[in-house]
């Protein structure tokens, strides 16, 4: 059986971390380390919003934000996570209270079977953090300026979120109006 | 995957000795070449030592003038940084050219320099591969070599070294640093740190096994122009065919480097000069010895071309990179 030492460090004086925060609740980690996060959500905590495409980390549809930032669900193990706060596409919205961005995707219709989806919003959001600290792209002109929400630097920066419906132009405009006019 | 203890560690020497103490235990970084790996159980460590909470993920300024960048910076922190895209913008338009931005996120410094080869059959667990399984043949050289290597190969493997961001740090002489179990530092060229495959290609880099990636150096800002262009076979996300870093001057004297050649970054100082000539001529002298297969002969000439394209780029009057 595997067996596991995930206490995180403490500084001194503190108690350590021992869960992985989830949406805003607290979880603790699977007993088992080979759980990838993305296994960990979908089976064990039954968020089965992010999704399992190619679990190699090439297809974005498991993409969810830690601490704000936008990694691949299936490339990490949910023990790396212990001290972490996760956010997942349930997290940003309900059906009833729909985030502005999931609006814009159905306004648009930005997908057709929607598998991709949840993995497209999450990445929005962390792409468009990106941009507010400064993180270029390969289709950025001027790196020392500040970066600017263009269809095209869109486009780069949601590479990694592929829609094997190719209902990438929609995409696009569920963005472009989440974002309004490039800033 | 193979079952493995894990462990979370607070300080560089608690990594090295677990390392040294427990066969067949492995650094954790960003996890997104081990894991990947893992899954496939081309990979199959025992033990993993998780080394996020190691301070490690600084850039900080040499007292040389160049700067310091932690093993753990990310991809993402290391092309945002301020210093690093205005002195060392070549390895921002490296690191931005790989990869996507969940990847880049994740991924590190040293995991990136670590990163294992992509070659079709070291990743088909069915095929021989000398770099998975010494001594079982090599599968790519009468293959599907398209992606592959055409200098500094062997006949035992002619795998690339498929990163993006060495090549940006062997043009500009990097250094990396490192402590083992007992405590010792030591600094070496990143011209020496990739090896050629030779007789044991599933040696890859000059790292021992105790040994722990602390930080990569760069000597002070060389100036210049700096490009990276990456050629693939999709506009965005997809290991380069043929790259090339460079360090331009108006006086025609500059840098080269190419990726996706060879068993490591690619860079033959003595070709420099023949900048002053023609992408041609840099490309001959480097590639000199070169021994492409049929598939993969493409790449001499598209390296001049891509060359030729950097140099063209570097004389026009807009300082776009
Ligand atoms: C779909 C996909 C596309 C990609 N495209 C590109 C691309 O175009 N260009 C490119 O350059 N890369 C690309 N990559 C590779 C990616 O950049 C690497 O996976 C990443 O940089 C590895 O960093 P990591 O921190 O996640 O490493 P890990 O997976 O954590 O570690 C990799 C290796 O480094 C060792 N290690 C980590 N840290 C240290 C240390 N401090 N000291 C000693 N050893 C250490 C580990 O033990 C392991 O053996 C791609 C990856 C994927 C999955
Ligand atoms: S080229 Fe190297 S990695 Fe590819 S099959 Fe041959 S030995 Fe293996």
């Amino acid at each position: 059986m595997p067996q596991s030492n995930m206490n995180p460090p403490a500084a001194s004086g503190m108690t350590p971390v021992r869960f992985i925060t989830v949406n805003g609740e607290q979880h603790s980690p699977p007993e088992d380390p080979r759980t990838t996060l993305l296994d960990f959500l979908r089976e064990q905590l039954d968020l089965t919003g992010t999704k399992k495409g190619c679990d190699q980390g090439q297809c974005g549809a498991c993409t969810v934000l830690v601490n704000g930032t936008r990694i691949n669900a299936c490339l990490t193990l949910a023990i790396m996570h212990v001290g972490d706060e996760v956010t997942t596409v349930e997290g940003l919205g309900k059906p009833d209270a729909l985030h502005p961005l999931q609006r814009a995707f159905v306004t648009h219709d930005g997908y057709q079977c929607g598998y991709c989806t949840p993995g497209q919003i999450c990445s929005v959001i962390g792409a468009l953090a990106e941009i507010d600290r400064g993180v270029p792209s390969h289709v950025t002109g001027d790196l020392s300026a500040p970066m600017i929400t263009t269809r095209l630097e869109m486009r780069e920066r949601m590479s990694g979120n592929i829609c094997r419906c190719g209902a990438y132009s929609n995409i696009q405009d569920a963005i472009a109006e989440f974002v309004g006019e490039p800033r | 995957m193979r079952a493995f203890t894990y462990q979370r560690v607070a300080a560089t020497a608690e990594a090295t000795a677990a390392l040294a103490r427990i066969p067949g235990a492995k650094l954790l970084a960003g996890g997104t070449n081990l894991l990947d790996l893992m899954k496939l159980e081309i990979e199959a460590p025992t033990h993993l030592i998780d080394i996020r909470d190691l301070d490690l993920a600084r850039i900080e300024d040499t007292a040389a003038g160049g700067l310091r960048i932690g093993a753990l910076v990310s991809n993402t922190d290391l092309a945002s940084d301020a210093r690093i895209k205005r002195h060392y913008p070549v390895i921002s338009r490296a690191i931005v050219s790989g990869a996507t931005g969940q990847l880049r996120n994740k991924a590190s410094t040293a995991g990136n320099l670590l990163q294992r080869n992509r070659c079709p059959y070291f990743y088909d667990t069915d095929q021989p591969c000398n770099k998975r399984l010494p001594g079982s043949g090599c599968s790519a050289i009468d293959g599907a070599s398209r992606g592959l290597a055409v200098i500094g190969t062997s006949s035992a493997c002619i795998a690339t070294y498929p990163g993006d961001l060495a090549v940006a740090l062997r043009l500009l002489d990097a250094e990396i640093e490192t402590v083992d179990a007992a405590g010792r530092t030591r600094t070496l060229p990143i011209a020496d740190f990739h090896r050629l495959p030779g007789d044991t290609p599933q040696i890859e880099t000059a790292l021992q096994p105790s040994e722990l990636i602390t930080a990569v150096i760069l000597p002070p800002p060389l100036g210049g122009r700096h490009f990276y262009l990456k050629v693939r076979d999709r506009a965005s996300y997809a290991f380069a065919l043929v790259s090339v870093a460079a360090v331009l001057h108006p006086d025609r004297t500059g840098r080269i480097a190419f990726g996706g050649v060879a068993p490591k970054p690619w860079r033959v100082e003595q070709a420099e000069a023949a900048l002053q000539d023609s992408a041609e001529a840099v490309v001959s002298i480097a590639f000199d010895g070169a021994t492409p297969t049929e598939q993969n002969a493409f790449k001499v000439p598209l390296a001049a071309r891509a060359l030729a394209s950097v140099i063209a780029r570097a004389r026009e009057s807009s300082d776009a990179v």
